[in-house]
């Protein structure tokens, strides 16, 4: 259209064409995202596999992306020396290399953007990315998310201490960067996770307590873990974990019972890791049987392997994490921490009170979860707004399972009926000094304005009509401030 | 003769607002929304409170200060701004702005660049000064919007969410009921401050309101160390330091966008993440290792001017405030609320906001503009 251009603050035309492009741009390099890479380069396409491991260590500290619990060595903290542990215990990459694929470790993916709804300004569909110094954009055909499945932590009173953790950030742990702190764990849960987390640690010399089920028998088939000597203790849950200065010592059972341990791996379930996915505005279903939340695939984003769903075993992972949740909630007191970022406690969260920071009046205390629940539907990020509950460093990794899954017990509704709390990029915590665009474009840079740019919206209300408007004009351009 | 039942279309901060002060005046009042309380532009800007160009300045700059005693729940309102330059041209236009205010009479102090760093120990070297608002300041947008809405509730007012209206119910040239998908609601009046969609829902009343659509986005870090003062603008961008901390901030270029008529679906960010990132870590160079944590957008509707729209025509009363609606909430629903009781705004002159100003302003006004969607 011939009139386009004439606003200078918009953004047309200020977003630069990537410098780099490829055909396929596959994200994590486990075994699904190693095969789809090389089925791709096998064909002929120009392909990108990047792997955010080993994750930088600050990352580690705030359980990004793995629920680490603090139970990483200080080994993680050395990253040269963490890229050559990593490299060489992800031999499967070889192939890739041969083939011709573009393989970058240590470099996370942290937003995919596309023309869509409400976008109509990017020149191509491109993945952010951004290593421990900088970020920057390709350009993608099509994008494979293989970026796997993510913990999911549950509160009980003290699993806000260190030892406290899940078990996919043991297996990271342990066969990825040989740097786990503990020797004596007791796994949560029975079904497979849990199970074959508590074979591979005995298999690297950690010492297994017990593993733990609520339910009354194992849920899967745990012959290999009896021969191993492990005990599988039913109908018994974790009432409290007591522990020092350096995390958990201690867990205390529903049976009454304790057991020494350094370390309590979370092993109820895993949840797809779909951030990315979701972060594109990319459509997704609710699938019980494969963890919840899966992604579904659409004409250029396809996801892979976990990040896909878990395979369906016939196995009811959202029932499961319910029957726990009602067993270790009933272990919480109002006391209990919910949310790990902004220490919000299960009262906070069910009253739906605002940080310490702030005054309660009367009016406030009388406001709950239930008197939000009367005014409508169940809303997760309205929830997140009020309480702070997922809205910190970890943004929600830690609590947002936990939280919905309260949601959905105080409005008497299916999980799958409490919207998904939203996933916004950057989908990796990145400093403001890596994240930015230090290479803007001279476009961007001309045509920034701090608040639409119309000339008459910033003149004062005595001026207009004055020579003053005139003068306005001329100095601030439209500007509010520069 | 003045309004018993009130209808308010919009349940953002000026819809809000409005229905707060209606309920206060003794209306039995029932707000609608199409969604969730302040779910759109009113619970996604920047929470500054100091619209000194606006002729709501003075009433805006009454009441945040009581806000929190007078709806009963925190907004997290804390006064004054700090607007700090990094370049030389913006020192000079900062300077302009502090002039320009001081000769209104609004008190703003000039700063140089180690009384700045003092001030906002986020700051850098590259400081070259600022100025000092002595007036505004910011609140938190989650929590007023919300707060608004409970104190509705209190005063024995209705929030109705999720229920787009659908209809106009008129009987000589009155409206007499306003139908929405959950139900019709009789009324004696209706206010209608619903955001981008205010003018589609004006036409089916006969009344021509030209407004475009924006979408704007903005970023927010972990928490920062607390800055005395966390009302700090500047190098483009507007924003605050939370009261727990974190830097929210926005700014840069806009997209003008088109959608249905129950609004977007959606509201992406972009790249420009990375913009506002650089932006920030040259406005706070000792801010620039804290982690970004989270983006988003929101769509925001402009009059032709950029200047709201206040007016009333038979008993249909209606607001779009330009963008500018959160911080000037508390002004613009106290004006709605007179304009729709007594047919007058009680408190200052907004004659120049009457939407006569764009009679014949014709169809073609958005693409002379390019205010266009890509």
């Amino acid at each position: 259209m011939s009139a386009r251009g004439t606003d200078p603050h918009a953004i047309d035309g200020k977003f630069p064409v990537p410098g780099q492009h490829y055909d396929l741009v596959v994200i994590g390099g486990g075994t699904s995202g190693t095969q789809a890479a090389l089925k791709g380069a096998q064909t002929g396409l120009k392909v990108l596999l990047v792997d955010e491991n080993p994750v930088p260590g600050h990352q580690v500290g705030n359980d990004v992306p793995w629920f680490f619990g603090g139970r990483a060595t200080a080994a993680m903290q050395n990253s040269e020396r963490m890229l050559e542990t990593v490299f060489a215990n992800m031999d499967h990459l070889e192939p890739l290399f041969d083939a011709g694929v573009e393989v970058q470790l240590g470099t996370c993916a942290w937003g995919v953007y596309r023309n869509g709804p409400l976008v109509g300004s990017l020149p191509s569909q491109v993945v952010g990315l951004a290593d421990a110094e900088k970020s920057w954009l390709v350009g993608f055909d099509q994008l494979v998310l293989a970026t796997g499945a993510r913990d999911l932590p549950m509160a009980f009173p003290g699993w806000n201490q260190p030892g406290v953790m899940g078990a996919a950030a043991l297996g990271k742990l342990l066969s990825l960067y040989d740097a786990f702190a503990g020797r004596r764990i007791v796994v949560v849960g029975s079904h497979e996770l849990g199970l074959e987390t508590a074979l591979s640690a005995q298999t690297k010399g950690i010492e297994v307590a017990a593993i733990l089920e609520v339910r009354d028998a194992p849920q899967a088939d745990a012959a290999a873990v009896t021969a191993a000597g492990i005990p599988i203790r039913c109908r018994t849950w974790p009432v409290e974990a007591k522990g020092g200065l350096g995390g958990v010592e201690a867990l205390v059972l529903s049976d009454g019972t304790t057991l020494a341990c350094d370390s309590v791996v979370m092993a109820i379930g895993l949840v797809p890791m779909l951030e990315l996915h979701d972060a594109a505005n990319a459509a997704r279903q609710f699938a019980p049987n494969r963890g919840g939340w899966v992604p579904v695939a659409d004409s250029n984003i396809t996801a892979v392997g976990n990040c896909a769903g878990l395979p369906d075993t016939g196995f009811d992972h959202v029932a499961y994490r319910q029957a726990w949740m009602e067993a270790l909630g009933g272990a919480c007191g109002g006391d209990t921490v919910i949310c790990q970022c902004e220490e919000m406690t299960l009262a906070d969260l069910t009253g739906v009170q605002p940080p310490r920071y702030l005054d309660r009046p009367p009016a406030l205390q009388r406001r709950s979860l239930s008197t939000l629940l009367a005014d409508g539907p169940p809303n997760q990020d309205q929830v997140k707004r009020l309480t702070r509950s997922g809205m910190g460093q970890c943004q929600g990794r830690r609590c947002r399972d936990q939280v919905a899954m309260i949601l959905a017990a105080e409005a008497k509704c299916k999980l799958a009926e409490v919207p998904l709390a939203t996933h916004r990029a950057p989908v990796r915590p990145l400093p403001l000094k890596v994240i930015a665009d230090w290479e803007e474009s001279e476009e961007m840079r001309a045509g920034w304005d701090v608040w639409m740019g119309i000339p008459t919206q910033w003149v004062p209300y005595a001026d207009i009509g004055t020579p003053y408007e005139e003068e306005n004009r001329r100095v601030l351009g439209g500007n509010m401030s520069l | 003769m003045s309004a018993q039942k009130v209808v308010v279309v919009g349940a953002g901060a000026s819809g809000l607002s409005t229905a707060w002060w209606l309920a206060r005046s003794g209306v039995e009042v029932t707000v609608l929304d199409k969604g969730v309380v302040g779910w759109e532009a009113s619970g996604r800007n920047g929470g500054g409170c100091s619209h000194y160009q606006s002729p709501l300045f003075k009433e805006e700059q009454r009441l945040w200060p009581q806000m929190d005693e007078l709806l009963g729940y925190p907004t997290e309102f804390s006064p004054e701004r700090i607007v700090m330059a990094v370049t030389p041209r913006q020192l000079e236009q900062y300077t302009y702005i502090a002039q320009m205010n001081n000769r209104l009479g609004h008190r703003v102090d000039l700063l140089d660049a180690q009384q700045v760093r003092e001030a906002v120990p986020l700051a850098g070297d590259n400081c070259l000064g600022g100025i000092h608002y002595r007036f505004g300041g910011h609140a938190n947008p989650h929590r007023t919007v919300q707060a608004y809405a409970w104190a509705i509730q209190d005063l024995g007012g209705r929030i109705v969410q999720h229920s787009p209206v659908t209809g106009f119910r008129r009987e000589g040239g009155k409206v007499t009921a306003v139908e929405s998908t959950t139900a019709t609601y009789e009324c004696d009046a209706v206010a209608i401050a619903a955001g981008p969609q205010t003018g589609t829902l004006l036409a089916q009343l006969g009344i021509d309101l030209p407004l475009a659509a924006a979408r704007a986005e903005m970023i927010v870090t972990e928490p920062a160390p607390m800055m005395k003062l966390g009302g700090v603008d500047g190098n483009g961008l507007y924003g605050r330091q939370t009261l727990r901390g974190n830097l929210a901030y926005g700014g840069g270029p806009h997209e003008w966008v088109e959608f249905g008529d129950l609004g977007p679906e959606v509201k992406p960010s972009t790249p420009l993440t990375r913009n506002l990132a650089r932006r920030l870590a040259e406005l706070f160079p000792n801010a620039a290792h804290l982690n970004v944590i989270r983006s988003w957008a929101g769509v925001i509707e402009m009059t032709p001017d950029g200047r709201p729209v206040i007016d009333r025509k038979d008993n249909v009363t209606f607001c779009t405030m330009s963008g500018v609606g959160f911080g000037l909430s508390p002004a613009s629903g106290h004006a709605v609320s007179d304009l729709v009781l007594e047919g007058r705004c009680s408190f200052t002159d907004i004659d120049k906001l009457a939407l006569s100003r764009f009679d014949g302003i014709g169809e073609g006004w958005k693409t002379q503009k390019g205010w266009l969607p890509l």
